[in-house]
């Protein structure tokens, strides 16, 4: 059973692992990921952002197919991941120990 | 030289004289005993920002906020005529907490049409009259009418709701917020829908965190990892400078100018901020608002940034250029321990393209929020030790100086009631 969109069939491999719905999971994942994972996550899904946005405006943001809302988590996971991946290279921001900052309400999609 | 205009004293310090230029001193950070008087003279004397009306949406529509710094918890609650009202979440039969779920040190929020007691079935309506009592023939004298539940002061100014914990009268919410804050009367904060939310316990005192963000002079060192090297370094050689600082009665304000990302080299910002169109700043794509209000971006900086309003004591609107803003709260625990809260608020995006730039701005304030918060409890640890006790600050630190001068002056002020404030 596909979870994306046909036309992103080519992201699928990396569907089942990306496409989550809060903020939360996305961080956690993300902590939880190694860099090389992250990288290859981050050279599948960037040459097909733009592609994917245009594709997803296409819609109401409110009333997406739930294929395209994975689509959309998938892009958010992408932002999550373009961090340690752009600048940091480790998961975490440098310099923050053992702090937290918990993401408790976010906009829905 | 300066790129910005300073006042004709020569330094925005020296502006506001009673300030001085002194090093200062953070021993009301590190004291449990300055935080017993701060709680008394502060926290229960000023106006304190819970939320917004947004939260309360319709009529019986509640939410519970716990005031650890006054040793409270206080209902927010829109009563069936519309009103916002704050009440002391307890109960006046045998003093249990009227309103929570299953922790009772967590804060909750619902709708109801009555509040009823979880002990023995005591129950209140919206505006807090005692309604009904379990086998009430079984009291003696028992008048309804005179054990409502205790009402805290409520105000609500531009969609914020406000109470203040004094059991006495208090000065009108207005006058207490002045002229500088409320000339962000107008702006469409009721149009900025969309919110993240943030919460996290840092451990340090909560002036040391206000201090943190109201003041950007750290902003190139600290924060020097989250950008391309070759911008990190710019940033650093130019240093940082506001057009404006502002201070009204015990409230202050820092306008900073902008950036224009759009038009930067493409080695100068990293290839998901282009991607997105969108970062610290927040989305490229500007939304229109409308017109602003006249208090905004008072040093008329073209390109502006930002005006972060540091409201007294404890709560931060901060309103971007680009059509968002950001709340801060921080709320005590101890004397070196609070609760920091930080919100985001954008328009609600239509597109996905729109909300994929507000995914990336509220990320980016996340990372750069943390490293925000575990440095103060690298101050405070150190500030603890007692070792030095007198700190420097520049003239781009000048908020700073008059937060803890404002806080000592409430205190005194609170505890010598024959000297004017």
């Amino acid at each position: 059973m596909a979870l994306l969109p046909t036309e992103f069939a080519d992201l699928e491999p990396y569907a089942a692992t990306w496409c989550l719905g809060s903020e939360p999971e996305r961080y956690a994942i993300r902590l939880a990921s190694t860099m090389p994972e992250m990288f290859a996550f981050y050279a599948a899904i960037t040459p097909r952002a733009e592609a994917a946005m245009s594709y997803l405006d296409q819609f109401p943001l409110s009333d997406l197919s739930d294929d395209a809302t994975n689509l959309l988590h998938l892009l958010y996971s992408l932002v999550m991941v373009s961090f340690p991946v752009e600048a940091w290279s480790q998961p975490k921001v440098p310099d923050t120990g053992a702090t937290t900052f918990e993401c408790h309400i976010e906009p829905v999609p | 030289m300066p790129r910005f205009p300073k006042p004709a004293e020569g330094s925005w310090t020296e502006h506001y004289p009673e300030l001085g230029t002194a090093p200062i001193s953070y021993e009301d950070s590190i004291s449990p005993e300055f935080y017993e008087r701060e709680r008394e003279a502060v926290f229960k004397k000023a106006w304190l920002n819970v939320g917004r009306v947004e939260e309360l949406p319709r009529s019986g529509s509640y939410f519970t906020k716990e005031i650890q710094v006054a040793k409270t918890s206080v209902i927010l609650v829109r009563g069936m005529d519309g009103e916002v009202r704050a009440f002391h979440n307890i109960c006046r039969h045998r003093g249990n907490k009227l309103v929570w779920t299953d922790m009772p040190r967590e804060e909750t929020s619902g709708v109801c049409r009555q509040f009823q007691c979880k002990y023995h079935g005591w129950r209140y309506d919206l505006e807090g009259q005692l309604k009904f009592v379990q086998q009430e023939s079984e009291f003696f004298d028992l008048d309804k009418s005179a054990n409502g539940l205790v009402p805290v002061h409520c105000a609500v100014w531009s969609g914020f709701i406000f109470i203040n914990l004094s059991r006495g009268p208090v000065e009108p919410l207005e006058d207490f917020l002045g002229p500088m804050v409320t000339a962000l009367d107008g702006y469409p904060f009721d149009k900025l829908t969309a919110r993240f939310a943030y919460r996290t316990e840092v451990k340090a005192n909560w002036k040391l965190f206000m201090d943190a963000f109201q003041e950007f002079y750290h902003a190139p060192v600290l924060h020097a990892k989250q950008s391309p090297e070759k911008y990190s370094k710019l940033a650093q050689e130019a240093g940082f400078e506001a057009p404006h600082y502002q201070i009204d009665g015990p409230h202050r304000l820092v306008s900073t100018s902008g950036v224009r990302f759009w038009e930067m080299d493409s080695e100068l910002v990293k290839p998901m901020e282009t991607l997105t169109r969108s970062g610290l700043f927040g989305p490229w794509e500007c939304p229109d608002l409308g017109e602003m209000p006249v208090g905004l971006n008072p040093a008329k900086c073209d390109p502006w940034g930002l005006d972060s309003f540091q409201l007294f004591p404890n709560f931060v609107i901060l309103i971007w250029s680009q059509g968002w803003y950001l709340t801060y709260h921080y709320w005590p625990t101890s004397y070196n321990s609070h609760i920091f809260e930080g919100n985001v608020y954008f328009p609600r995006a239509t597109t996905a393209r729109q909300r994929v730039a507000q995914e990336m701005a509220a990320v980016t304030f996340k990372e750069f929020a943390l490293q925000d918060a575990n440095t103060l409890e690298a101050t405070q640890m150190a500030v603890e030790s007692g070792y030095v006790d007198r700190f420097n600050l520049c003239d781009q630190e000048v908020l700073c100086r008059h937060l803890h001068k404002v806080v000592a002056d409430w205190v005194e002020g609170a505890e010598a009631p024959a000297k004017a404030r």
